[in-house]
């Protein structure tokens, strides 16, 4: 590394920010491409999995939720592909890179949505999952990401809460409404643990050198655990982890180790629903492109 | 074209940067804030300015060390323990004789 970057480097980890007009090693930028890059997509993935479930929500209160819902993810997206664009990589060239499968997206949207279950324990636990995520982003040392992440985290919240009132109207319904829950908990339980990654020490991890995420993997993991474990427990709801216990004496949480080539497997395309969503994406991608020709037609 | 966003939280206060949108002509980009930056309800006025009209100015170079326009500029602390000390008032200072 040269002398200039090191200086960046240094400033960065000293809690600097760095505006995009502003010299940043070439590293740096390719990271924050990537990075912010998958972030996008896995927003505008993110929506499919609920997409399944808006004909068939319960309720029309429900069914406005769940729109407005994946109405904010899109929105997300758009926030986000924006961060991206003014890095230096256009939207179209990131939405080609996800449909041909160059470009990754989070490994929970690889997974199918069986019940309305699902819809609760996504909106509930896979969202509390990315907030944990998404808050170590709020300080950033790129400063317009971390400053849209304030907006996300703020809409996030609501998400959150929908997922929450989903679950405890099931859990406090009949037997087999509690079992949905239940069975859904059980299937999502891996990728949640999934989630933040391996356990690589904050140190070896080029996302926190670059301070582009203010902690380590395992520490968001730790952090998930403490805020919802107990949130799952006092509903009677079992995590299907028999190892899964606080460790009072050193203050963490131990658990069955994820199958971690499984995650890289699932987060390469070969999920469970990785094809199909891929493939609706290149769908819409085709069916709406006329709509781009003419609004640019007219606009010129 | 981009355009930066500036958004009122509340009447009285003032246009904060929210973020950006891009958008073929003004009139998306209308649509496309009033979207993103205002289906809450969480803002009473957005302001829509094309990137390009945008004027920066990022360095405030300081060769004559302006320090006399802002408070850190001054420092009494000694100085005015010297004049307490000289008008015999040590005692009537704030915090008694162990004052600034």
């Amino acid at each position: 590394m040269d002398a200039r970057a090191n200086e960046f480097l240094e400033y960065v980890q000293s809690g600097g920010q760095v505006e995009t007009g502003d010299w940043m090693p070439d590293e740096y930028r390719a990271r924050l491409v990537k990075f912010i890059e998958m972030h996008g997509n896995s927003e505008l993935m993110g929506v499919l999995p609920e997409r399944d479930w808006i004909l068939r929500a319960p309720t029309l209160q429900r069914k406005l939720a769940l729109t407005a819902k994946i109405q904010d993810e899109v929105g997300h997206a758009q926030l986000i592909y924006r961060v991206v664009e003014d890095l230096g990589k256009p939207r179209g060239a990131c939405l080609d890179d996800l449909v041909s499968g160059k470009a990754k997206f989070h490994n929970v949207f690889h997974y199918p949505t069986k019940t309305w279950g699902d819809v609760g324990v996504i909106a509930w636990l896979v969202d509390a999952a990315a907030i944990v995520s998404q808050k170590a982003l709020l300080k950033c040392s790129y400063a317009p990401y971390a400053r849209i992440m304030k907006k996300i985290c703020w809409e996030e919240s609501f998400h959150i809460l929908h997922g929450r009132d989903v679950i405890l109207a099931m859990v406090t319904g009949t037997d087999e409404q509690f079992e949905l829950v239940q069975e859904a908990l059980d299937r999502w339980w891996e990728p949640l643990m999934h989630f933040h990654g391996n356990p690589i020490p904050a140190e070896d991890d080029p996302m926190f050198i670059w301070r582009i995420k203010s902690q380590g993997n395992e520490e968001a993991r730790q952090q998930f655990l403490d805020g919802y474990v107990p949130q799952i427990r006092e509903l009677g709801l079992v995590v299907p982890d028999p190892n899964l216990r606080k460790d009072e004496e050193r203050g963490v949480w131990l658990y069955t180790e994820p199958d971690w080539e499984k995650l890289r497997s699932v987060v390469t395309g070969h999920g469970p629903a990785s094809e199909e969503r891929l493939a609706f994406r290149r769908l819409s991608r085709q069916d709406v492109a006329w709509v781009e020709r003419v609004v640019l037609a007219e606009a010129a | 074209m981009i355009f930066e966003v500036f958004r009122q939280e509340r009447k009285g206060q003032p246009f904060q940067h929210a973020g950006s949108v891009v958008a073929p002509d003004e009139q998306f980009a209308e649509i496309y804030a009033r979207e993103q930056y205002g289906r809450r309800q969480e803002s009473v006025a957005l302001w829509l300015v094309a990137r390009d009209d945008v004027s920066e100015i990022a360095e405030f170079p300081d060769e004559f060390d302006l320090k006399y326009r802002r408070v850190d500029g001054y420092s009494i602390k000694t100085r005015l323990r010297e004049a307490r000390e000289r008008a015999g008032t040590l005692d009537m200072a704030p915090g008694g004789s162990d004052a600034a």
